[in-house]
């Protein structure tokens, strides 16, 4: 039992909060957001220089082949910092590229990677999917020794900024291949947009998009595990991205509870707002717990199923948390809470969106149970 | 960051179990299983088996029969005594008077008292509330005039849980009603339930139950050598009681077990033809509960990591696995009413004792009230408003 970081894990925890800190503190995050790309070029280098985008890469690669728990710090830092780059859905790439992909694959991509000169998005969710990930129309149809794909993907985090997306399309009745596509090749279209929590992303229409058969990335008709997994380990690290935000969150507006003013006392003297204020405290230690649980378990469950119940349970817990203590900062804040002035507001909308991202907790309810 | 026990904890936990199986009586057990009131003897009789086997105090000093477990091992021995369905240590003097005493007494009331409590000779109880004394107690009135070597004491205590047991009374009374803080002239005084002028009235709970009691005192002589410290210095120790370790406050051993207990008796019940586990709304509050109970034990085992790690007691970490603690033993219980539905609301057979009669099923009989008994775990201890209190003003510095 021991739920320090290890030596290694702090110390890349410490340079990730100072750089934060240094380079990435509020006002730079807000030109970055502002900016025409949505995410900082020197920024990326920098994670690059710091080890963080080979972290998920197997050492074979040029990586350090870190696990869910390696990266945990790295996202509770990210999440205090509400940093917007596509660190996540390039971590979601590697993992898929690392596990399935042609050894072609792996060398043409995951050094590239980590030295970060490419990025990845996955392009999965669609109109009717929801959060089922076995729920894929859109269709690959075999042509000339390779595939044509056509359909349309929705909410593609990081696809504006992507070189290379991966596309999940049915080949048969009974399930979906994962295919390699470049982001500028025939056929793709890339709709971009900000999201609510002011990351880019964009919904993607293939058209007819012609692919060799090298794109095919894993068995073909054996994208779901593929996928299931990567869903899972990602939820394990907006676990601890939700951490970072949900303390960042806390820090504000205790800090506000002590220094506001009203009736000639600071409103933290009101016991009204204490226990408030108290319930957000335990809240996020309660979700810490379990952010621990899930990144354990998807580096070392016995099982798929183990896995499964552990980032369920972890995820009911994390959506419940993000709602009430980024509704409740908002509260205790007042008026200046509502403002796009202080980062409160703004770790409102990245935990807000956690919530529901890979599932909210009616989701992982389900899942859970399903699971005994 | 591992969240597993070391081998050497693993072969503890089993070591604690297997003799659990062993050891804990089968009547015992099932009473603890379906609710059932424990008498005194059911306590003293558990008690006693542990004290044989050298396990009823472990947190007490090794020279007065302490096991030198770490905080990890008690933590442990805790949790397994709950996951098996022990009966409770009445607490009262184990882990509230002995570690007062052995931090505050004489040797004389060390030596007179503590190997009386680890056998289980003497059943005590705690005077510390007042009817109008509850989380304000430093309110209290309870009045102990000194006359000669004795205190003289007159007043009320309420809330006495278990004094129809008690063979002892530890209590605050107010020696000094001078002081300019109400904190000052409290002193803490040790008396023999035996002692004449002492009434004993039971108070029934909202479920039929006789756990607490109103004690009078009525010029009631208590000898000057059982005052524990100095005169007026008892809020002191009453402080030090409160800050004393309690690692298995957080009842998760015996909230697993109420859970797979849950789980299974949902199981059986049925709604349109099919298992209460299958009813989404059902379903969907236990699975809640259920995430909150592996939170609150990986909250509990990070809490015990930094203590074993930094050598200071958990502080007001303590007050979050109280009220956490509670919120789930008590919507397991609101969830075990809630499987059976309608068939909750029997309560007792009118023409016979439940014993009697084999067509009156009393586990079935015994949820609601138990729902309605567990109402008072956010309630005594602390309330869990007060526990709010104490992390707002340690841990948050508002």
């Amino acid at each position: 039992m021991d739920f320090e970081y290890s030596e290694e894990q702090q110390l890349l925890a410490d340079s990730v909060q100072r750089f934060i800190q240094k380079d990435y503190d509020f006002e730079a995050r807000k030109k970055i957001v502002a900016s025409d790309a949505g995410y900082s070029e020197d920024a990326w280098r920098t994670f690059a220089e710091m080890g963080l985008l080979g972290l998920p890469v197997p050492q074979d690669f040029g990586g350090f082949g870190g696990g869910a728990l390696d990266l945990m710090a790295v996202m509770e830092a990210f999440g205090d910092g509400l940093v917007v780059e596509p660190y996540l859905p390039t971590v979601l790439g590697a993992r898929i590229i690392a596990h399935a992909g042609a050894k072609a694959q792996q060398k043409a991509i995951l050094p590239a990677l980590a030295e970060g000169r490419m990025k990845l998005a996955l392009a999965h969710t669609e109109r009717n999917s929801r959060y089922d990930l076995a729920h894929v129309e859109t269709t690959a149809t075999p042509s000339e020794g390779g595939w044509l794909l056509s359909g349309e993907k929705r909410v593609v985090l990081g696809a504006p900024l992507a070189d290379k997306l991966i596309v999940s399309a049915a080949t048969s009745k009974r399930g979906f291949s994962l295919f390699l596509v470049d982001r500028t090749a025939p056929g793709v279209e890339v709709k971009a947009y900000r999201t609510f929590d002011e990351m880019r992303a964009g919904d993607v229409a293939l058209d007819n998009v012609r692919v060799d058969k090298k794109a095919l990335v894993g068995k073909k008709n054996a994208g779901l595990a593929l996928v299931e997994e990567a869903v899972d380990f990602a939820t394990a690290l907006i676990c601890a991205e939700a951490i970072g935000a949900m303390k960042s969150a806390n820090d504000a507006t205790l800090e506000y509870l002590k220094t506001r003013k009203q009736f000639g006392v600071p409103i933290g003297t009101f016991q009204a707002l204490q226990h408030r204020m108290v319930d957000m405290y335990i809240t996020a230690e309660q979700a810490r717990s379990m952010a621990c649980l899930a990144a354990s378990k998807a580096d070392s469950a016995s099982d798929a199923d183990d896995r499964r119940r552990a980032i369920s349970a972890a995820k009911i817990k994390i959506a419940d948390a993000c709602r009430q203590i980024s509704q409740e900062a908002i509260q205790l804040h007042g008026g200046m809470g509502m403002t796009e002035e202080l980062k409160v507001s703004h770790a409102f909308r990245r935990l807000t969106m956690i919530a529901q991202q890979f599932g909210d907790a009616d989701h992982h309810l389900e899942r859970f149970a399903a699971l005994g | 960051m591992d969240l597993s026990y070391s081998p050497e904890e693993l072969a503890f936990r089993d070591e604690v179990r297997g003799w659990l199986k062993d050891n804990l009586p089968d009547d015992l057990r099932r009473k603890v299983a379906e609710y059932e009131e424990l008498s005194r003897d059911d306590l003293l009789r558990w008690h006693r088996i542990l004290a044989k086997k050298g396990w009823v105090a472990p947190s007490w000093p090794k020279e007065w029969g302490g096991t030198g477990w770490n905080v990890v091992q008690r933590y442990i021995f805790e949790e397994e005594c709950g996951y098996a369905g022990t009966p409770p240590l009445i607490p009262f003097g184990l882990s509230m008077c002995a570690p007062v005493l052995i931090k505050f007494g004489t040797e004389a009331q060390k030596k007179r008292f503590l190997p009386r409590i680890y056998n289980g000779e003497d059943f005590w109880c705690q005077g510390y509330s007042e009817p109008g004394s509850g989380s304000d107690l430093a309110s209290l009135k309870t009045k102990a005039v000194r006359q000669g070597d004795h205190y003289v004491v007159n007043g009320q205590k309420i809330w006495t849980t278990l004094a129809h047991y008690a063979d002892w009374i530890f209590c605050l009374v107010r020696t000094d009603s001078e002081s300019a803080k109400r904190q000052e002239g409290i002193s803490f005084l040790l008396f023999d339930m035996k002692t004449p002028g002492i009434t004993v009235r039971p108070l029934i709970l909202l479920d039929g139950g006789h756990e607490v009691n109103e004690v009078f005192f009525d010029d009631v002589k208590v000898p000057v050598e059982n005052l524990v410290f100095e005169e007026g210095k008892g809020w002191t120790v009453a402080k030090y009681l409160l800050g004393h370790e309690r690692m298995g406050t957080g009842r998760i051993g015996a909230s697993k077990r109420e859970l797979t207990k849950l789980k299974e008796f949902a199981a059986a019940q049925k709604k349109d033809g099919k298992s209460m586990l299958e009813d989404a709304r059902f379903r969907d509050k236990l699975s809640r509960v259920e995430v909150e109970l592996m939170a609150l034990e990986i909250t509990n085992l990070r809490f015990l990591d930094q203590m074993r790690r930094s050598g200071n007691p958990p502080g007001a970490d303590v007050s979050m696995l109280k009220i956490k603690g509670t919120e789930i033993q008590q919507t397991l219980s609101e969830l075990m009413m809630q499987a059976v539905g309608p068939l909750a609301q029997p309560f007792r057979p009118v023409d016979a004792p439940v014993a009697a009669r084999d067509d009156f099923d009393a586990f079935v009989a015994s949820l609601a009230p138990r729902y309605g008994n567990m109402r008072k775990t956010t309630i005594y201890a602390g309330s869990n408003e007060i526990q709010r209190n104490i992390i707002s003003k340690m841990t948050l510095g508002l």
